[in-house]
């Protein structure tokens, strides 16, 4: 089991001039990232540490375990890297996504419901394009559902096909 | 119902109990309180024009008499997890603290390791164990919907379990809720009969052994271990317990449970158990109108 890179985690060297594999993200990137993109402080994941499982996905455990480790799963899975774009996923911006102070839109009921579905809808945002927290109301708060690319006058939704719910 | 009548000198009342057997259950949530309270949940659930009964046993538990557990907005978001009442029990009793060390060793697919995720506040630390990858994408899943963060998963016969990729730390509690002959399912799961054979139940029994044994042995001494199934064989609960008393260092310990019970068997079918088994469980579907469950809880002593 041990050559089976599938797998097998490996933690987030801290910095820079810690990095051993070339293209592998660091602690203090994805901390910068979720922070420069959302506004999520820091500090939200002081107790988490981040494993990369195979190339650019990367996960959030709570607590810390010696590296490499060859184990089945380890917390969840927040992030896409080693692209242009990094993206988060559903289920991080779901735990994560109420830190979030900026890149964050806004749906109603029925838009929420076609997000979930799965259907593109045009719309109007005036912020960053790129991939945004989707939120709507539930119990009275905006609650985060998932996470929209939004580019030319529209948001496309990132829920996952296996995620999907007609509501 | 021949299958069922073996247990007839256990009951009190073979009637309503064949009767309840035969009804079938609503279905149940458990808030996930990794996600959200139980107040928002209940909120929720009322915006989406659902019925909820909250249970009188567990504040966290609904019993939806009209809807399924999924496909409503509090369910997309995490905040509920379709599990039923009696596989709810277990958890409770193993009672894990923040920031402990908490193994599940029968784990897939995660009702019941997402309850101890949220027990823990999702700190500490839970490591899962399967046998089977199927299940165990099911598991990692429902773990990720509800977003739990302190779990490490491996894939193994828990009977082998290998502390090694964790420090070679003893855990604090383990949940040994084995895999059975889930007779107590059959209100979910009118056909779980149709299967059954007494050499099914004998290997199980010997599977069950030895998964408890080794959870006694991964875990620490004063330490809490709590073994369930939900068959109501006296094979694979009693004489299990029976064996891990007579070969491991644990002794069988009171616990309360606010739901009506009766205790563990000493005696069944010319067998005899050790007389501190009576200190487990037995939930039977027409005491509490729920599934069949057993339940015990151990403490070990070396």
């Amino acid at each position: 089991m041990s050559d089976d890179v599938s797998t097998r985690f490996d933690r987030l060297p801290a910095t820079a001039a810690e990095r051993t594999v070339g293209e592998r993200a660091t602690r203090e990137e994805v901390l910068d990232w979720w922070d420069e993109r959302f506004g999520i402080d820091p500090a939200v994941f002081a107790e988490h540490s981040f494993w990369e499982r195979g190339a650019g996905k990367v996960w959030a455990f709570r607590g810390d375990l010696e590296s490499p480790v060859d184990i089945e799963g380890l917390g969840m899975t927040v992030l896409r890297t080693r692209q242009e774009h990094w993206k988060p996923t559903l289920e991080a911006v779901q735990r994560f996504g109420h830190h979030a102070t900026r890149n964050r839109i806004h749906l109603s009921r029925e838009q929420a419901a076609a997000f979930m579905a799965g259907e593109d809808q045009e719309m109007e945002w005036d912020g960053d394009w790129g991939y945004l927290i989707v939120t709507h109301d539930l119990a009275g708060e905006p609650e985060p559902l998932g996470v929209g690319l939004y580019t030319y006058d529209e948001l496309k939704s990132m829920v996952p096909k296996g995620r999907r719910r007609e509501l | 119902m021949s299958v069922l009548e073996r247990y007839e000198p256990l009951i009190d009342d073979p009637e309503a109990f064949y009767a309840a057997c035969e009804r079938p259950l609503p279905a149940a949530v458990r808030v996930n309180t990794i996600k959200t309270t139980v107040e928002r949940a209940r909120e929720a659930l009322a915006e989406a024009g659902i019925e909820a009964e909250q249970t009188d046993w567990h504040p966290g538990l609904f019993v939806l008499p009209e809807a399924q557990a999924g496909g409503n907005w509090p369910y997309v978001h995490g905040w509920l997890h379709g599990q039923e009442e009696v596989s709810a029990v277990p958890a409770r009793v193993l009672d894990p603290q923040p920031g402990e060390r908490v193994w599940d060793c029968c784990a897939a697919p995660g009702s019941k390791t997402t309850q101890l995720a949220a027990l823990m506040g999702d700190s500490g630390r839970l490591v899962a164990t399967d046998n089977n990858m199927g299940r165990v994408s099911a598991l990692r899943s429902n773990a990720e919907r509800l977003g739990v963060t302190n779990l490490a998963i491996t894939i193994e016969d828990s009977r082998n379990h290998s502390l090694k990729p964790f420090g070679g730390e003893e855990y604090d509690r383990t949940l040994v809720d084995v895999p059975c002959s889930c007779e107590g399912t059959i209100r979910k799961n009118p056909d779980v009969l149709e299967e059954w054979s007494y050499e099914h139940v004998e290997g199980t029994a010997g599977v069950q052994k030895g998964i408890l044994r080794r959870a006694i042995q991964a875990t620490k001494e004063g330490g809490t271990v709590v073994y369930s199934t939900c068959t109501f064989a006296p094979e694979e609960n009693e004489a299990v317990l029976d064996h891990a008393l007579a070969e491991e260092p644990c002794e069988l310990v009171e616990f309360d449970l606010d739901l009506e019970s009766r205790p563990g068997v000493t005696e069944f079918e010319g067998e005899q158990f050790d007389d501190s088994v009576a200190r487990a469980k037995r939930i039977y579907p027409h005491h509490n109108d729920t599934g069949g469950f057993f339940c015990a809880k151990l403490e070990v002593t070396g």
